[in-house]
């Protein structure tokens, strides 16, 4: 008996709950080589911005236990040449394209929003607030929830209104409830968390940072329990948003871990560095997981571990 | 050597059986069988390698270029590396029958002259080891090959005995003098250069080294095929660590990712200066404008011209750690 895997991005229904996590899959291209592409639930893209950016100087990453720094400052070709060439190309290929936007201003999101809605074919726009405020000294957008707040209701406002909106948190906040609440309130249709946590490592030989950043975002099973604490908490609270769960996902069973703790859709990230086509290997020992368990829909298990009593109590340990 | 009839397009994932590890000199050899990755290899691409087990705290893949494939078991690879850190030295560790994940062959090869000509591989240290199964190919459409390759000390100059055996002459140089002559490849060039009347230079090490060879061969006018080594954590043009500033056919210089766009770039249009800053002419740097329209402020130009940012600690090589 096959699993039931749709999972609800808003009102869109994908065939499964696996994504990319943006900024590990390009713009699906490059992994297009090792897996069939349609077959995940949605490729989530590398945020894009109006203008062409270079990003930051190199060295850009730094190898750390179970996982990584990256501070590659949102290098991209920008929204024209990604509506002109990476969005029909993952259209021609029959994937869904969940498309992550980034921008300094609320006005740059918002005109994003507005040039995916003008063009044809976007299932849902992911929103990385996780980018400083140009307009207010730099600061972070996702740590405070008023501007966290204005950019998910500019970008609302100017979406296409089948378009659902998602708004990605960072977990670098002291209270992420209260961003996640500004952001719903806001008309986020679901929130994705979580992005990065920001880090640093020093070279102990030449006694100087080892990102040319300076910081970089922690990625990889490391984070994994920063995660799953901020997805529960939020899914707690908010137990009718739909949430995109991301941060260290490596095994079918790390999708489920997240799931369990309120994710309807998970995101796969870092791992992809390692094993290309990891989306496919997750998703197939996601649904022997379920099968395994006795689970008959996805649907039944999202958020299951804030029930009182799990069903999982009947499960072999292996 | 397979076929070109058998030769595909694009990079494959296979499990990997290591056949041999061995000690090659200062550095590892490891063969692995997969003919997948055999068959489609062209000499210049590399292969990524998980390491450390399923897992594994080392999440980064680590990249290794082919230094040659041979039709045994059906198709094997072969690799060199050092040994720098826990990743490598986990991969020294493995013995026969162990299972790797491994994908390839990753990046665009060295291309090949269309004309017989001579040609001269230049190798810094395990550098050279894709520079045989290239010299092979060049042999093969009736080139010369000579080498030059060099190294801090002897036991570290991959493939010598190869170079004297199969090239038409090979020239080493130590920086301690225990092998060959003292001091560094470039030190030797210009000599090379005449004695071997070079056509076209092949190049692949540090990247001062290609920086070097860059600019002596450019005072001939000799071309350079240069391949990087620049840290890398995908290998397949996903995660956007390993760039560098490349000047592009149209002019304009964007940060490539010398994974898919590379490894092997014309060493002219490399900023070997500039790597591991973004310069501040880069497409999409800060400050950046499309041509037409700097063109048109270019008469209003002030002093508000943006720096490049400041160079980092030194570019990683991408043999892993």
């Amino acid at each position: 008996m096959a699993v039931d895997l749709r999972a609800k991005l808003g009102h869109i229904e994908l065939p499964n709950p696996i994504m990319t996590a943006s900024g590990c899959a390009g713009a699906g291209r490059e992994l297009a080589q090792f897996m069939d592409v349609s077959k995940l639930g949605a490729v989530v893209t590398k945020s894009v911005m109006l203008s062409p950016r270079s990003g930051r100087p190199t060295p850009r990453m730094a190898e750390t236990p179970s996982g990584m720094l990256n501070s590659i400052g949102l290098q991209g070709p920008g929204i024209d040449a990604f509506l002109q060439r990476d969005l029909p190309w993952l259209l021609s290929r029959g994937a869904r394209a969940v498309v992550s936007i980034a921008g300094g201003t609320v006005a740059e999101y918002a005109d994003l929003a507005g040039r995916l809605s003008d063009a044809a074919g976007v299932t849902a726009i992911e929103v990385n607030i996780s980018c400083p405020n140009v307009e207010h000294r730099g600061q972070v957008f996702a740590c405070d929830p008023g501007a966290s707040s204005a950019v998910i209701e500019a970008v609302r406002a100017r979406a296409r209104y089948d378009i659902p909106v998602f708004a990605k948190l960072s977990p670098d906040v002291t209270d992420i409830v209260a961003i996640a609440k500004a952001c719903v309130e806001a008309g986020a249709d679901g929130l994705s968390m979580i992005n990065t946590l920001l880090g640093m490592v020093i070279d102990t030989d030449t006694m100087r940072p080892r990102l040319a950043g300076l910081t970089g975002g922690l990625s990889g099973p490391a984070i994994r329990p920063v995660a799953v604490r901020c997805i529960w908490q939020v899914h707690e609270a908010l137990p009718n948003v739909p949430i995109i769960g991301m941060g260290g996902v490596r095994t079918g069973l790390d999708a489920l871990e997240l799931i369990l703790a309120g994710a309807s859709m998970v995101s796969v990230g870092t791992i992809i560095f390692q094993d290309a086509s990891a989306c496919m290997r997750i998703l197939r020992e996601l649904e022997e997981e379920l099968t395994a368990r006795g689970v008959e829909r996805l649907a039944d298990v999202v958020g299951l571990a804030h029930q009182a009593r799990a069903l999982g109590s009947n499960v072999r340990r292996s | 050597m397979t076929s070109d009839m058998e030769a595909q397009a694009g990079p494959v994932q296979v499990r990997g059986t290591v056949l041999t590890v061995r000690r090659v000199d200062a550095y590892f050899g490891m063969t692995l069988v997969a003919p997948a990755i055999a068959a489609r290899f062209k000499p210049g691409q590399f292969i990524t390698l998980a390491v450390g087990g399923p897992d594994s705290s080392m999440l980064l893949s680590r990249a290794f270029s082919i230094h040659d494939v041979r039709p045994d078991h059906g198709g094997t690879v072969e690799i060199v590396f050092a040994v720098h850190g826990r990743g490598t030295q986990w991969l020294a560790e493995r013995r026969a029958r162990d299972v790797l994940d491994v994908t390839g062959p990753l990046g665009k090869p060295f291309p090949l002259p269309r004309d017989p000509a001579n040609c001269l591989l230049i190798g810094g240290g395990y550098g050279s080891a894709p520079l045989f199964s290239l010299a092979d190919k060049l042999r093969e459409r009736g080139c010369q090959t000579d080498f030059l390759l060099g190294a801090g000390s002897g036991d570290r100059v991959f493939g010598a005995l190869t170079a004297r055996r199969t090239g038409r002459t090979a020239t080493i140089t130590t920086e301690d003098g225990s092998l060959g002559s003292r001091g560094m490849v470039t030190d030797m060039l210009d000599q090379v250069i005449h004695e071997a009347r070079t056509d076209v230079i092949y190049a692949c090490g540090p990247m001062p080294m290609l920086r070097q060879i860059t600019a002596l061969a450019a005072r001939y006018d000799i071309p350079v095929q240069a391949a990087v080594e620049e840290a890398m954590a995908c290998g397949v043009g996903v995660c956007m660590t390993c760039v560098l500033p490349v000047i592009g056919s149209d002019g304009i210089t964007r940060m490539s990712r010398s994974c898919v766009d590379g490894p092997v770039f014309r060493g002219e249009q490399v900023r070997w200066d500039e790597v591991g800053t973004i310069p501040f002419d880069a497409f999409g740097a800060p400050g950046w404008e499309p041509r037409s329209r700097r063109a048109a402020q270019a008469g209003q130009a002030g002093n508000g011209t943006p720096q490049a940012e400041p160079r980092g600690a030194a570019g990683r090589p991408s043999h892993g750690s």
